[in-house]
């Protein structure tokens, strides 16, 4: 089963709480999602087996065979060539690999290559296996390397996908193979606010889901009045707890270190 | 010139918007901008105009295809390099409006259409200028978005005047965009394994663009050591931790009320806030700049 | 000979616009025959590779030289390409800016800053 664990905004636990259910699980696979800043590695510190390098293809030109017809720029919609004294400059970084100049040049002049933009980290934490994505710093768009950590999804068994925050496309992406998703939400009115925004991307989706309220305090929880309100099933509430918030802290993983909250996720994964 | 006040993390929920809403209550701040596009938060605590413009944001356009003229030849599909078209319909939030299958079509049956991929907002009461968006799920291309929240704050104030503008995290295209024209960046820390993972890789982008850089550190008594290891770890690089705020529950009472962390002067963390606003301020004002090595 | 200045609206007594790429005009000032034409700038409006797409239309104009406060390193790599000179501009109207390239006043820009959309490179 592919659970997909996401929050409108950052912070929330989306990492504590998909850490925590991969390792209560007998056996799982995490994938960790949010590739601009990947953190399920440092809870889980996976013995690294095997790192692909994650590549987009970009045009290169023969000088020789271009005419300087400046099809390829006039055609570019993210401005990525130019023009300049009778050669064509071809600016990588906003090259969206969409092919389009390749296919259009009535020369043939351009051809593809490719260039790398992250990489994929597969590796083991005791009964865990770990696959994280990592966007090189600079690069603009993690989309590719999603793709790539969605071709790579065991088809059976447990697996849980770590978003990244917000609900862009990005997010899209990672939960697309989802068959169930876990929305972790906060008791405040920021979270409240974030949560309806993802509430609407699974409902988009089609997808089934339920809400974990993590960082419950004694007070009202707006994200609580929310979920009530729209009759939304809440798995389950992880309360307020100091102790939680310190060995998350020093990047412990909690249902290795203390057995009520192994429990509590392994609940949570037979309620899922 | 007005000055440019960037706050970023890296980490989501390190505190930027709380950082962000105090300042702008405590340095009565007239212009701000929230460029966290994807999820904004800024105008939850903060003071507003109640009725702002909108206006549609156009990104990238959409693929249509008319089905009268389609030939079915099926060109446009097996030349889409997003995989955004399937029996001739063409899924919203994959195509990227590259224009491939428009050029293709041998019967012209596609052309891209204008696609409103969020909103801008401004609130322009008499004394403050309030610039956000909403971009709407599943759409990518913010960089442009943010651009436009920041110019829809007008050019025309003074020297002295401090924007602020509450980033997003991650350290994409929207950062990116955020960087851009700014004086300094505020770096929201915590002393988090995770946290001073992903502050190292925001101050990484900053570099990059020369903006001077500066880091609070918020929670900070959540992990002493690891606070240790983040002042350590700025020093290293030369950059200035300005300040600590102290974990503080008065900060989520606060946020629940819709109101800034200053409203409530006593508390812990407003006092620290406090104590950072005007180490900015006056560094900003005086046009001092700390010594920074990269 | 052709300079080109930033600017937001269409007067030289307007001061230089900030950016380069997403300035809404820009000035084509001919110093030999004192005349000005005004160029919307398209490229604006695009999402990314702005001061790419405005790069270009300076070299399509036969700009010989820039008056800019900043400029990004893809628009600079264009220019460059195309021998086109990059100068600092100075706080000021877009007129002085002019008067002050003709007496050899400006001095070349120097601080080119990395592309806002999309970084230069890989990283790490």
């Amino acid at each position: 089963m592919r659970i997909a664990v996401l929050s409108g905004k950052g912070g929330t636990g989306k990492t504590f709480v998909s850490v925590n259910l991969a390792c209560a699980a007998e056996k799982a696979v995490y994938v960790d999602c949010d590739v601009e800043e990947p953190n399920g590695h440092l809870f889980l510190k996976p013995c690294i087996t095997e790192c692909t390098s994650v590549k987009v293809i970009v045009p290169k030109v023969d000088p020789a065979k271009c005419i300087g017809c400046r099809t390829c720029v006039g055609f570019c919609k993210y401005n990525a060539l130019a023009y300049i004294k009778d050669r064509v400059m071809i600016f990588n970084e906003l090259c969206h690999s969409c092919n389009g100049c390749i296919l259009l040049c009535p020369q043939k002049a351009l051809k593809q290559t490719e260039r790398e933009i992250g990489l994929i980290e597969e590796g083991s934490s005791d009964n865990v296996s770990v696959l994280t994505g990592k966007l090189n710093t600079g690069e603009v768009s993690g989309v590719p390397i999603i793709k790539g950590l969605m071709k790579k999804l065991p088809s059976h068994g447990t697996t849980i996908i770590d978003c990244p925050p917000g609900s862009a496309c990005v997010v899209m992406e990672s939960i697309r193979k989802a068959d169930f998703c876990v929305l972790v939400a906060e008791p405040t009115l920021f979270g409240e606010h974030n949560l309806s925004m993802v509430y609407d991307l699974v409902k988009l989706f089609d997808k089934p889901f339920g809400v974990v309220l993590n960082k419950c305090l004694e007070e009202e929880n707006p994200s609580e009045q929310f979920c009530k309100k729209n009759n939304i099933n809440i798995l389950t509430k992880i309360p307020f707890d100091e102790n939680l918030g310190k060995l998350n802290s020093e990047g412990l993983i909690v249902v290795r270190e203390i057995k009520s909250y192994h429990e509590l996720f392994r609940k949570l994964l037979e309620v899922i | 010139m007005m000055k440019q006040l960037l706050i970023l993390s890296g980490k989501g929920g390190t505190g930027k918007t709380t950082v962000a809403s105090a300042f702008v209550e405590l340095g009565k701040i007239h212009a701000y901008a929230d460029c966290d596009v994807d999820a904004p938060n800024l105008h939850l605590v903060v003071a507003q105009a109640p009725a702002p413009t909108k206006t549609d944001y156009f990104g990238f356009g959409k693929a249509v295809i008319d089905s009268l003229k389609c030939i079915h030849c099926g060109l446009c599909e097996q030349n889409c390099a997003f995989g955004a078209i399937e029996n001739e319909v063409i899924g919203i939030y994959e195509c990227e409006g590259c224009g491939v299958c428009v050029e293709l079509c041998p019967v012209n049956a596609i052309k891209l259409s204008d696609y409103s991929s969020g909103n801008l907002m401004l609130y322009k009461s008499e004394n403050h200028v309030f610039s956000t968006a909403q971009l709407k799920m599943g759409s990518g291309a913010s960089g442009k978005l943010v651009t436009a929240v920041k110019k829809q704050i007008p050019c025309e104030m003074n020297d002295n005047e401090i924007v602020i503008i509450d980033g997003s995290p991650g350290i994409g295209c929207p950062v990116i965009a955020s960087i851009s024209g700014v004086d300094m960046i505020l770096i929201v820390a915590e002393p988090t394994i995770s946290g001073i993972h992903d502050m190292k890789r925001i101050i990484d982008t900053a570099r990059h663009f020369n903006v001077k850089c500066i880091v609070c550190i918020n929670k900070f008594d959540v992990n002493l050591d690891n606070t240790k290891k983040i002042e350590k770890y700025c020093s290293e690089l030369e950059i200035p931790v300005i300040g600590k705020i102290p974990f503080d529950t008065a900060v989520v009472k606060a946020v629940n009320s819709c109101k800034s962390i200053a409203c409530y002067p006593e508390s812990m963390a407003a006092i620290a806030l406090s104590e950072i606003w005007n180490e900015i301020r006056t560094t900003l004002a005086q046009g001092r700049s700390f010594q920074f090595k990269y | 000979m052709k300079i080109i200045v930033p600017l937001e609206n269409k007067s030289l007594d307007a001061p230089v616009c900030p950016s380069f790429g997403r300035t809404p005009l820009f000035v084509l000032f001919d110093t030999e025959k004192e005349t000005e034409e005004f160029l919307n700038n398209e490229a604006a409006a695009s999402q990314g590779g702005a001061g790419i797409k405005a790069a270009q239309m300076l070299v399509d104009n036969g700009a010989k030289a820039v008056i800019t406060y900043r400029l990004g390193e893809n628009a600079a790599q264009v220019l460059n390409a195309a021998n086109i000179e990059i100068y600092k501009a100075q706080d000021g109207t877009v007129k002085d800016n002019i008067e002050k390239f003709k007496e050899g006043k400006l001095s070349l820009l120097t601080e080119i800053h990395p592309g806002f959309h999309n970084h230069g490179g890989g990283g790490k």
